[in-house]
């Protein structure tokens, strides 16, 4: 069955080839369902491998598949093989599980686009593109992977690409992407220098075996770690995805939360032990980066009025949970998180989009409230997904970030007091958003407050540089709808998973019988060892066993909660109660006007330095150039008019010469 | 010029004659001869009916064109050396032959000329004087095709001045508003860089005689056999780069290519950027590392550092660009660069990666001037500012496009990306610190042609772009093959490496047996955790062939090349 793996990118490809050649023909809804069957059909055959792995004992649960020769020169030899383990495994079911029900949604959600087909020939190429991210054997196939799923996203940003913004919204998330890529590249570069391939196997065999020297090891995992800064927007080139909520919806659902922007995590827990090979400043370096993003986009979320913007930041926070979970040596947590995250922040932004959807294309949270009455089933499943990222027991994302703040607290206690202090600010942000969004005051059709009315309307003059949706949320009469069945399926089924994801890798508590805990760790146990040396090497909650945090778990489960209720008690009486006047600085608003420091830059002093470069190029390399030709010219033209026709001026100068060479040969050589 | 060539090659056919008699068919030969007959019927050819010379050229480069399809099929792979050479005394007092040979270094520059002319002349219309038209650019195809195939020094200096004349005449006659000041720009440049050429060819063959016994032209001879002293060495190998920085362009004698390239015609940016920018950098490795192999390592930081310039100058220049043509063009100086950058770094890696790169931006860069060319015969500008919101009313035309770009980017799966990625990872390896600055290079070409993309296509467009026409058919048709290579080298470039590196790794030996250069160590820190620790990590036991478990290609470089020839291609996903 393994061997079977390929078909796992095959059938997307297969989608995308038929989309690519009879797509218009199919139209809409065939291409919808075409695509979503073939990513279906992967996820069965994800299922399949799966089972066929579980099978095994924990020992041969990895195993290569080679497809063909990819770049073979001399000592480099780079296979297109993908490597079936556990972790690729886990990637394989949630990628192919999501896809497929973004895409069913994505059928209900892109109706009436008259690019219906050319969307999901897109959304089949992604999922072809994150497949072999994921299954990839050596770093080639990953990067082909990684670099596809770039492309499809900048398609998909810039799916409605006659508008501007749209359109550079696509290529800001491109070129960021290509910073990161660089340190990928180089990465590779490295590796091929120090152990002769790019195949994980050597890389991290050679680490374990400490063959590799730690300064290689360090720059290996440095510079992977660059490419993962990229990919998975983080500080300081998280700016693109913000901006990258100008795709559809579903794309953000998939491609900006659930999936590609997680291939950075996964990467880092893929070379793991380079990671431990690494001089120590590394996996500190991740663990900062990770909790300083966390808590920066934590407090941008806390003031953005787009429903979808508040999701984007809170992705890039919950982003930075993980890699604070992969520096702190937490790798089997920082891929608990990315699977739960997967499930509710899916699941959070496919529930904006049916709100979106039912509100006639309406983003402005300012303009929404009490839409629990009018789409109940999107509501209810929003708040499941809230609770779930807002850390309340029993939900998924209350285990996994747990775990993270557990093994953050066992590293240092600043790291843990930023990751709880982002904790808090989570819950503070979704409630804001939930209330702002399904409970509240009615803010559309008609106005309560003509004041609010009169700035709202100022609001819309500002943005109304788009072409303003036929009915607008604050005008005209209408109602929101609930969104049709092919939306709400994978809502209900997202929901579900959000509630009882947690289950995976359930922490050894007491009154959780054994036999349930850690499911995830044992899974994934031959893949996530680490330390430095072989005698040090642990495995999952092994290596802080001897630290204050995990003496006091459930002390810190305690502290979890009640950051958790601070959180949604707070923003409850903020923006429900109104007991307290909402304080939302400027300066989060703005994104402590990081991105347009950036904009400005490359708008200003680096737009004129390009011109520089430009300029001089015409003027002084291609002048020179033209001088020098000039000089000939003038210098023939000088020439030239000695050549009069004259013949009395030619022989005048015979005479001269004769002369001269006379005068020369008597006086100077003595002749005569 | 063309009676005077005729007359040249006519005493070359009397030379295979008189000799040539054991060989079967020679086809390098005929590769070249049979454009300079087209050329000659097509100028012969009735006035009055332009159709009839239109039928000649399509007919010669095709039959070129199927060739040469036919040279790569009986290639012989695995051989470093020459194939289907042909050698015939032409000079005998001077020592020069006609001596021409492909291998892996040549035969897809020459495949290249061989498909791309035939795709030129169906795919573009001049629209005035067909006739000497075509026949300028059959002209042009027999120069570029008897340059990458010469194997005597002055053969070769013959094959690559002749290359200028038609081309100076094509953008001379149909090139646009500037074309005079282009065209001449061009040709005396070129030529000025050739005349150290002469002069070093000449040197070259007389200092060989010393080490040789006999006075020779031939390349092979001297390139095994002479042995120059250092000084003397690096004279003749600055005699020849020199014009081969000109032609290839080499930073900073780059600025007729934009020119040029700019009020070239569209066929003839698809040419210049196809195939004649490679004779420089062909040049560059035929005759530069091979002859004088000590004076390149010598003068490799030079060249390492002109060739970086070049990638981060060439995109920053191109990114300010307001003519969409000349961007292109700038983005020729920054590719180039990389190909110059891989040469110069003497790792198999590199080289291959190199000269698979001057197919790839053959391929890429000819086929975006092919459809710029479609956008100003639709739209009679190629200023960037004018256009705009195109991807709405042409989208198949958009996606066409949009396919070469990725490809020019260096996107991984098409043909770009693998050229660009040996030249770095092999260029890492000897030359760090300039790879690490030309790897940044690749973050730039997003930047450039991202950005005009996004003016060109994105937006919604005005009155003008409105009426902008969707790919036709004829042209969708030319366009095709383009992309086929662009995806298939991509996809799998095996049998272009396959033929590529033999050829690169005996040269890269030259180089290496004859100056103080040393081949990088590879996998000197590999080490296999299974021998201290069991059941680690990526096992693969089952039933995979055993030639490609991964404990076995670990460390794969201690048994250099034992990988090589057992890639029966994995087939074992079949079933």
């Amino acid at each position: 069955m393994i061997d079977l793996v390929w078909l796992v990118p095959f059938f997307p490809l297969v989608g995308f080839l038929t989309i690519l050649v009879v797509g218009r023909k199919l139209g809409e809804p065939k291409a919808g369902y075409l695509a979503t069957a073939m990513v279906l059909l992967s996820f069965v055959t994800a299922v399949a491998v799966y089972l066929e792995l579980l099978s095994r004992d924990s020992e041969s649960r990895s195993e290569v598949v080679n497809i063909f020769s990819w770049v073979p020169v001399g000592d480099l030899q780079i296979d297109m093989a993908f490597l079936v383990d556990p972790l690729s495994s886990t990637m394989l079911l949630f990628v192919t599980g999501i896809g497929a029900l973004i895409h069913l949604y994505s059928v209900g959600y892109m109706h009436g686009d008259p690019k219906f087909s050319k969307f999901f020939l897109y959304l089949n190429l992604f999922v072809l593109s994150m497949t072999l991210l994921v299954l990839g054997s050596n770093l080639l196939v990953t990067f082909l992977g990684w670099e596809g799923v770039g492309t499809c996203s900048y398609f998909l940003i810039s799916f409605w690409h006659t508008k501007n913004a749209n359109a550079t919204a696509g290529k800001k998330a491109f070129v960021t992407n290509r910073v990161g890529d660089f340190g990928v590249m180089l990465a590779m570069f490295l590796a091929f220098g120090a152990v002769g391939s790019v195949d994980y196997a050597v890389i991290n065999d050679s680490a374990l075996a400490g063959t590799m020297t730690q300064a290689t090891a360090t720059g290996i995992a440095a510079l992977l770690f660059v490419g993962a800064v990229g990919k998975s927007a983080q500080l300081p080139l998280y700016i693109w995805l913000p901006d990258a909520m100008a795709g559809p919806t579903p794309v953000s659902a998939l491609i900006h939360a659930a999936t590609m922007v997680t291939a950075g995590v996964f990467l880092m827990v893929r070379i793991n032990p380079v990671l431990g090979a690494a001089a120590d400043w590394v996996p500190m370096l991740i663990a900062w980066t990770g909790a300083i993003t966390a808590l920066f986009a934590a407090t941008i979320a806390l003031t953005q009025n787009d429903i979808k913007k508040v999701l984007a930041y809170s992705t890039v926070s919950q982003l930075g949970y993980m890699f604070l979970a992969v520096g702190t040596g937490a790798y089997v947590a920082a891929i608990f998180h990315m699977v739960t995250h997967a499930f509710f922040k899916a699941l959070l932004f496919l529930g904006s989009g049916s709100v979106i959807h039912g509100m006639n294309d309406e983003q402005d949270m300012r303009k929404m409230g009490k839409l629990l009455k009018f789409m109940p089933i999107t509501a209810s499943t929003f708040i499941i997904g809230w609770l779930a990222i807002a850390g309340v027991p029993p939900f998924a994302g209350f285990w996994s970030k747990d775990e993270i703040l557990l093994f953050a607290l066992a590293e240092s206690p600043a790291l843990y007091v930023v990751g709880i202090v982002t904790a808090i600010l989570t819950a503070f942000y979704m409630t804001r958003q939930v209330i702002m969004t399904f409970f509240g005051e009615q803010k559309w059709g008609s106005h309560a407050n003509a004041e609010e009315a009169a700035h709202l309307e100022v609001d819309d003059a500002e943005a109304s540089a788009v072409p303003e949706p036929v009915t607008h949320g604050a005008h005209g009469e209408f109602k929101p709808h609930e969104s049709p069945p092919t939306m709400l399926l994978p809502l209900v089924v997202l929901a579900g998973l959000s509630m009882v994801g947690g289950i995976i890798q359930l922490p050894s508590l007491g009154f959780i019988p054994k036999s349930m805990q850690h499911k995830l760790l044992d899974w994934l146990h031959p893949l996530v060892e680490f330390g430095e040396g072989p005698e040090q090497r642990g495995i999952g909650e092994a290596v802080i066993k001897d630290t204050w945090a995990y003496d006091n778990k459930v002390l810190l489960i305690g502290i979890a909660v009640a950051c958790a209720v601070i959180g949604i008690f707070g923003a409850y009486l903020v923006y429900e109660k109104k007991r307290i006047k909402p304080v939302e600085p400027e300066l989060f608003a703005s994104g402590w006007h990081y991105d347009r420091a950036i904009s400005w830059f490359m708008g200003n002093p680096g737009r004129k330095g390009f011109q520089g470069v430009a300029d001089f190029d015409g003027k002084v390399v291609d002048g020179t150039v033209n001088s020098v030709a000039a000089l000939v010219r003038e210098t023939s033209n000088q020439v030239r008019k000695g050549q009069t026709g004259y013949l009395r001026q030619y022989a005048g100068v015979i005479g001269l010469g004769v002369v001269l060479l006379l005068g020369w040969f008597v006086v100077i050589r003595g002749i005569l | 010029m063309a009676p005077l060539t005729e007359m040249m090659m006519a005493g070359l056919v009397a030379a295979e004659d008189s000799h040539g008699g054991a060989i079967a068919f020679p086809i390098l030969t005929m590769l070249v001869l049979v454009p300079i007959v087209g050329a000659v019927a097509v100028a012969i050819s009735s006035k009055r009916r332009p159709e009839i010379a239109k039928l000649i050229a399509l007919m010669t480069s095709v039959g070129v064109g199927a060739m040469s399809i036919w040279l790569l099929s009986s290639f012989e792979m695995g051989e470093a050396g020459f194939q289907f050479s042909s050698q015939h005394t032409w000079i005998e007092q001077w020592g020069i032959s006609y001596h021409v040979g492909v291998d892996g270094i040549s035969l897809f520059l020459v495949v290249l000329t061989g498909v791309l002319f035939p795709l030129a002349i169906v795919g573009i219309d001049p629209h005035h004087d067909e006739k000497p038209y075509l026949a300028w650019l059959l002209m042009l195809e027999a120069g570029v095709m008897g340059s990458f195939l010469s194997l005597d020094l002055f053969l070769f200096f013959i094959f690559f001045e002749i290359v200028l004349v038609p081309m100076y005449f094509l953008i001379g006659g149909w090139g646009y508003e500037n074309r005079v000041y282009a065209a001449t720009k061009f040709f005396l440049y070129t030529m000025f860089g050739s005349a150290f050429m002469l002069v070093g060819l000449i040197a070259t063959a007389m200092l060989a005689r010393e080490d040789l016994g006999r006075l020779t032209f031939d390349l092979v001879e001297i390139a095994e056999g002479a042995n120059f002293a250092a000084s003397t060495g690096r004279w003749l190998f600055f005699a020849f780069a020199i014009a081969f920085a000109v032609k290839v362009p080499i930073f900073p004698l780059h600025t007729w290519l934009p020119d040029a390239h700019t009020q070239a015609p569209t066929a003839g940016s698809v040419v210049l950027a196809g195939v004649m920018l490679k004779l420089g950098t062909y040049g560059f490795l035929r005759f530069g590392l091979y002859l004088f192999p000590e004076a390149a390592v010598w003068s490799r930081s030079l060249w390492l550092t002109l060739a970086v310039i070049g990638i981060i100058y060439g995109a920053i220049a191109a990114t300010m660009q307001k003519d969409l043509k000349r961007l292109v063009a700038y983005s020729s100086v920054a590719h180039l660069g990389f190909i110059i950058l891989g040469t110069f770094a003497f790792t198999s890696q590199a080289i291959s990666g190199s000269v698979l790169q001057m197919v790839n931006h053959g391929v890429s860069t000819g086929a975006l001037f092919l459809l710029v060319g479609m956008i100003y015969e639709r739209r009679k500008t190629r200023q960037i500012s004018e256009l705009g919101g195109i991807q709405k009313v042409a989208p198949i035309f958009a996606a066409g496009f949009m396919i070469v770009m990725l490809s020019s980017i260096g996107v991984p799966g098409l043909n770009g990306f693998i050229g660009e990625y040996l030249i770095l990872l092999g260029s890492f390896q000897t030359a760090r610190w300039w790879t690490v600055v030309a790897t940044a290079g690749v973050i730039l070409a997003a930047l450039y042609l991202l950005w005009a993309y996004q003016r060109v296509f994105h937006g919604e467009p005005d009155e003008d772009n409105a009426k902008f026409p969707e790919l036709r058919v004829k042209e969708g048709l030319v366009l095709l093959p383009f992309i086929a290579a662009i995806v298939f080298t991509g996809v799998y470039p095996k049998p272009l490496l396959d033929r590529i590196e033999p050829s690169v790794d005996a040269l890269v030996e030259h180089v290496v047996e004859n100056s103080d250069f040393e081949h990088p160590d590879y996998g000197s820190q590999c080490g296999n955790f299974e021998a201290d620790h069991e059941g680690e990590a990526a096992e693969s036991h089952s039933d995979e062939p055993a030639e490609h478990d991964p404990a076995d290609t670990n460390c794969a470089a201690d048994k250099n090349g034992a990988h090589h020839d057992d890639d029966d291609e994995g087939e074992e996903t079949g079933e």
